[in-house]
């Protein structure tokens, strides 16, 4: 193929940009995140900016520019403030804390009570990177994140950005792309792990009229952040690796379908096309050469179905988000019935550095079917929640265990609720396995999008999936019969079950409805939803038989099946629990143990919350 | 494209050619499974999920969008696609209203049909809350929605979108609580609905239902005070045998005579006789056009639907629209006008015109402003024949007869109006006539005809002595959408423009009996329509002798005084505003 030549030379763009940042001086970066800046870090760096940084009045040794980021990961101890330069992380910073740091750096010293103490042994970690949740994550796609600041161009060329989109269109071979990605091994991340290669080639194949490249971050799990994170905080990235998908295809516009619910990605992304369309990296021509690409957001209104593949583009076509019948492959016959290729936005982020470092760069990391690493967004009963990113053949005990340094207040692991509503259950047996997308589909769960919801023994498991049920059945798009009818029926059964109101012969009932709506339904919404109940039913059908047969919630949640009771040895008779309860359920004479009238109470626990002496109890 | 390929259904290898789906080779081998949402005129939509397959043992899948492959392995009927039917039917029925018994579509609902099939005895689940949305709208003279008794399967919705490119219904909520419901949960009435009765055609169960007038029709018979007469549609006698396991297409119209004297009506005259009275009065009114060139293109006006769509719509076209009252409209007055005349005690108020339309649309027509007290009930042909199963009439044994005179000849030009095409040939035969003074010899506008999903717009052109008459026939509202943005744009030079809202024509009209699993019923009725046309002695509505006399004897001249009085009508501007104009 003859190379391509190219108007702008994006290395020496990164020179020119690297050389920028060099002035800027001592860089603080502050998380602005959704996260973090609803705890204050807006406000933070604007007390840097009244104190003297960015503004250049400082002297030169001491010159330092306050910079905002994007998600920065270690959410648990957000505002997030790191000086990469001095290596130093400081966590949980308010905005009475900027002073002191200010004048630290300035000093060069350290402000102690700021650093992030691990609860393990007890010590303030010094330098960023011997924090364990930092230390242990292998960062590719969200290499930048909270690096840079994501409204600045200037920042995301000199990490790098538009090097891949300049080294494909030189050189010049659709062909060459597809293949890279074919043998990185990639696969889809937004749920279903189809290999990206395979897909790009097919819609290759459709080549020569309009095509479009859709970027779908409408991430709709609950607990999920990974995308919304990676928009936030590098949206330059994922532009280029739609460019780059674009250019492999033969398409000329894409776009990105975002929920509505995530503002600060979407302006960030509005910002980031504009300013890369002001370079010639995106838009007419890019960087002089025949490629052109353009992308439109489109704000999706928050329906999760609508991160379904069809569902999405009904979407986008302005129909009602409702899945469609997949038998015409959307390579041939998508958006606005022209081939599309659609990828979610982590797989498109980890484009730009295969297409860099290669292939096989890639492909060392992860396990034999699932090749590189994997964003997870680690919440839950889990002492360091955060946004992470590991090699796929990390193993579920080093990602809760390691990187989030075990269950808070020294709980007992219970259970990994993985994949989010379409996701399944994972238990103690299944620590030791590593997280790719073959092993969790043998165990009943997936990968899904990447939400990781921690639970402890607190955690009542019936609950659990009740809650799950809810969310999907409230989010089914009431297109097909099993998922609509069957997910009302599951979760009507569920809601009896924790109310102590099931039967035995409810068991079966849920097997079998949910085998129906995972066999019988039209899309992914519906094939996955009866998956957390279908997952905690075999591997925790005793917690379930506990609501039924002996009415008991063994982790205590379920508050129709709790029974307060007051400990008569604890009890001094203060007759408080018997004036705050509302119903009158609490008996007793002044100065003599009360006692609670299990007929009449209604379990609200206002007993509880009254008794200033801790007697009154849940069993 | 007709390679023949096989595959196996049940471990019996067939063959198929170029079937897109597997349900069709099903089904086209002798095969069946159960289907709610599939229509074969409509998308595929995929959502029902009852026509659920095994394939090669391993994997369930709707047949219904699944494109056949050669040589796979099919089961219609595995223990586990059973079981998941049996589910899903188990659960449509826990969340119906299931009072079968008085329900309107019983015996004709493919949700009792299919659980019964089933055996459905036993309902695990229990019903869950009232739909607080569950509403029924009777709002207007023709359909009735009861949500409670809607399965979701979005034929209605299709149906009007695709059909008609209206879509006065769509889908509301999510989950569970998705509903079908017009903008903004309002009622039919209150929105641009045009009466077509697609969706009920469409409707597996009683959700949609036609807004019966049989009770009043029962009354009218039994009032010794009032003289009751009938007319009948021209695409009623090719469909009504249907009910009763006759073949489609089947022309029964001597049957259909002999039924209504026997339910009691006191005079039984034919619609089609008012369908040449129509051309003689459209055909000179297109005449007269041409001649001065005004007006043009000609709109006809014989589908109420059509005419309210215009009006709602597009009332800056209503100067094209034909002012000729539809067959319907111009029977009505005439009878009630002149009957008195042909037969002795028959006194204008005591008259009650029933008509019995394959249209839903043909109720609300009847009330319009400008017709109101000619047509006094209107019935569809199912209820029709509702009518005559519960008088106990053995309709298929019943021997011909014939209709009343002076209104119940009728011409071949007339009878074919019953489908997409034939209102503009019977026109240009006439039309023909009235320009040159010769008659035509071949008149059989073969490019006019055809009601399947490929004929739904048609051009042809008729060499009248050197005039070239531009003929577009369009069934379909969403098809006649096309050609109105080609008029407007400038794009058309077409004189004449029939558009029937149905799709195929009156033949496949809302009020016929159940057609929507067949795409060939229509095609077959049409025919049975075009047969008869060619077998009559008489195929030009002005050859109708009766038609002559009765200018001669009552109305006058063609387009005359009285003509205009009684045949010709108004419209209204009844646009409400353009989904443009939100904001």
């Amino acid at each position: 193929m003859e190379k391509v030549k190219l108007n702008i030379d994006i290395k020496k763009e990164q020179e020119k940009a690297l050389e920028m940042m060099k002035q800027q001086g001592e860089r603080i970066l502050v998380c602005t995140s959704t996260g973090c800046s609803a705890n204050g870090s807006l406000e933070i760096i604007e007390k840097f900016k009244e104190l003297g940084a960015n503004v250049g009045t400082l002297t030169k040794e001491v010159k330092m520019t306050a910079v905002p980021t994007g998600c920065i990961g270690f959410c648990a101890e957000g505002v997030l403030v790191v000086i990469p330069d001095k290596h130093l992380t400081y966590v949980r910073v308010k905005l009475t804390d900027v002073e002191e740091i200010f004048e630290s750096l300035k000093n060069d010293t350290i402000v102690e009570r700021l650093l992030y103490v691990d609860p393990a042994i007890k010590q303030s970690i010094k330098k960023s990177e011997d924090i364990n949740f930092y230390a242990k994550q292998t960062r590719t796609a969200l290499a930048n994140c909270g690096h840079i600041d994501p409204e600045s161009i200037d920042e995301a060329v000199a990490v790098g950005a538009y090097q891949a989109l300049a080294k494909v269109i030189e050189e010049n071979d659709q062909e060459a792309v597809i293949k890279e990605v074919e043998d990185s091994g990639l696969r889809g991340r937004g749920g279903g792990g189809f290999a990206t290669g395979r897909k790009w080639r097919s819609v290759y194949k459709h080549r020569g009229g309009k095509s479009y490249v859709i970027c779908n971050g409408d991430e709709g799990d609950p607990g999920a952040f990974m995308d919304r994170s990676l928009m936030e905080a590098d949206p330059h990235k994922l532009l280029e690796g739609m460019a780059i998908a674009a250019y492999a295809v033969g398409s000329d516009e894409g776009y990105i379908y975002v929920r509505a619910e995530y503002p600060l990605a979407i302006k960030r992304l509005r910002l980031a096309i504009k300013a890369a369309e002001e370079r010639n990296l995106l838009g007419k021509n890019i960087m002089g050469s025949d490629f052109s690409f353009h992308i439109h957001i489109k704000e999706g209104a928050g329906a999760f179905v609508c991160g379904e593949s069809s569902a999405l583009i009904a979407s986008i076509e302005g129909e009602r988000g409702m899945p469609r019948p997949k038998n015409i492959h959307m390579a041939e016959c998508g958006l606005f019935k022209r081939p599309t290729l659609l990828n979610n936005v982590e797989t498109f982020a980890n484009v730009p550095l295969i297409i860099l470092k290669g292939a096989k760069w890639f492909s060392a990391m992860g396990t034999e079917g699932s090749k590189g690493t994997k964003t997870f967004a680690l919440t839950g009963e889990v002492n360091n929640t955060g946004l992470i990113e590991v090699p796929m053949n990390t193993t579920l005990r080093q990602i809760v265990f390691d990187l989030g340094g075990g269950i808070r207040n020294g709980k007992k692991f219970k259970a990994v609720q993985i994949g989010g509503p379409s996701g399944g259950c994972l238990t103690e047996e299944h620590l030791d396995m590593p997280m790719d997308y073959d092993q969790l589909t043998k165990v009943g769960a997936m990968v899904g999008s990447g939400g990781l919801v921690v639970m402890n023994e607190d955690t009542c498991i019936v609950e659990v999936a009740r809650f799950f049920m809810n969310f999907t059945q409230h989010e089914s798009c009431g297109k097909c019969t099993p998922c609509r009818e069957g997910t009302k029926q599951m979760l009507s059964i569920l809601e009896r079950i924790v109310k102590g109101q099931g039967k035995m012969e409810d068991l079966d009932l849920l097997q079998e409805l949910g085998e129906v709506i995972k066999t019988g339904s039209l899309c992914g919404l519906g094939k996955s939803a009866p998956n957390p109940v279908l997952s905690t039913l075999k591997y925790f059908k005793d917690e379930y038989i506990a609501h039924i047969k002996d009415k008991k919630c063994p982790a205590g949640v379920c508050s129709a099946l709790k029974s307060f009771e007051i400990q008569e040895d604890l009890c001094k008779g203060c007759t408080k629990c018997a004036r705050n309860c509302p119903v009158g359920a609490i008996e007793g004479t002044i100065k003599e143990p009360h006692k609670i009238n299990q007929e009449k109470c209604i379990k609200c626990g206002a007993c509880i919350s009254n008794c200033p002496f801790k007697a009154i109890v849940t069993k | 494209m007709n390679d023949k390929k096989t595959l196996f259904i049940n471990n019996i290898e067939v063959e198929y050619t170029d079937e897109k789906t597997v349900l069709e080779v099903i089904r086209n081998n002798g095969f069946d499974v159960p289907t709610f949402c599939h229509r074969p005129d409509l998308t595929q939509y995929g959502a029902c999920r009852m026509c659920i397959i095994e394939q090669d043992g391993k994997w369930i899948q709707a047949s219904c969008t699944m494109p056949p492959r050669e040589g796979i392995r099919v089961e219609t009927n595995s223990t586990k696609v059973r079981k998941i039917r049996k589910t899903i039917l188990e659960l449509l029925l826990a969340n119906h209203k299931r009072e079968c018994l008085t329900c309107e579509k019983s015996g004709n609902c493919e949700l009792q049909k299919y659980a019964t099939e089933y055996g459905i005895t036993d309902i695990r689940f229990p019903k869950l809350e009232e739909k607080d949305y569950a509403v029924v709208d009777d709002s207007n003279p023709s359909l009735v929605r009861d949500s409670s008794k809607c399965i979701l399967c979005g034929a209605c919705v299709r149906a009007c979108s695709e059909f008609q490119g209206h879509s006065v219904l769509g889908f509301a909520n999510r989950g569970s609580n998705t509903v079908v419901q017009p903008m903004n949960g309002r009622c039919l009435s209150d929105v641009d609905c045009v009466y077509c009765g697609q969706c009920q055609a469409v409707c597996p169960t009683g959700a949609i239902s036609i807004k019966s007038a049989i009770d009043k029709v029962w009354d009218v018979i039994n009032d010794k005070t009032k003289k009751v007469v009938v007319q009948f549609a021209p695409a009623v006698r090719v469909a009504l045998g249907e009910e009763f396991n006759l073949e489609a297409g089947e022309n029964t119209i001597g049957k259909i005579y002999a039924a209504a004297r026997r339910l009691g009506f006191d005079l039984i005259f034919d619609t089609n006789f008012s369908a040449d009275l129509t051309i003689m009065e459209e055909g000179n009114e297109f005449v007269k056009r041409l001649t001065k060139g005004e007006k043009l293109p000609l709109f006809t006006s014989c589908c109420p639907a059509w005419v309210r769509y215009l009006e709602t719509q597009h009332p800056d076209l209503l100067g094209h629209l034909s002012t000729c009252k539809s067959p319907q409209g111009m029977l009505s007055p005439v009878v009630k006008e002149f009957l008195p005349k042909y037969y002795e005690g028959y006194k204008k108020e005591d008259i009650v015109v029933v008509s019995v339309m394959p249209c839903t649309a043909k109720k609300y027509e009847a009330t319009r402003e400008q017709l109101k007290g000619e047509t006094d009930l209107v019935l569809t042909t199912q209820e029709f024949a509702r009518m005559i199963k519960t008088a106990g009439i053995n309709f298929k044994n019943l021997k011909d007869e014939e209709a009343n005179s002076p209104f119940g000849k009728y011409s071949g030009a007339a009878t074919i109006f019953g489908a997409s095409g034939g209102v503009a040939e019977a026109a240009v035969r006439s039309a023909y006539y009235i320009v040159t003074g010769e008659e035509l010899t071949n008149i059989d506008f073969v490019e006019m005809r055809g009601v399947d999903a490929t004929s739904r717009t048609k051009d042809a052109i008729v060499d009248i002595k050197g005039t070239k008459v531009k003929v577009r026939v369009v069934s379909t509202l969403k098809e006649a959408e096309k050609s109105i943005q080609e008029l407007k744009a400038g794009k058309s030079d077409f004189h004449i423009l029939e558009v029937m809202a149905c799709p195929g024509g009156c033949v496949n009209g809302g009020g016929q009996p159940t057609s929507c699993l067949d795409a060939t019923i229509k095609e077959k009725r049409a025919k049975g329509l075009y047969t008869e046309d060619k077998n009559l002695a008489i195929r030009k509505s002005h050859k109708n002798p009766d038609v002559l006399k009765l200018y001669e004897e009552c109305l006058g001249s063609i387009g005359g005084e009285k003509a205009h009085h009684l045949l010709h009508t108004t419209y209204s501007d009844k646009f409400k505003g353009s989904y443009k104009d939100i904001k």
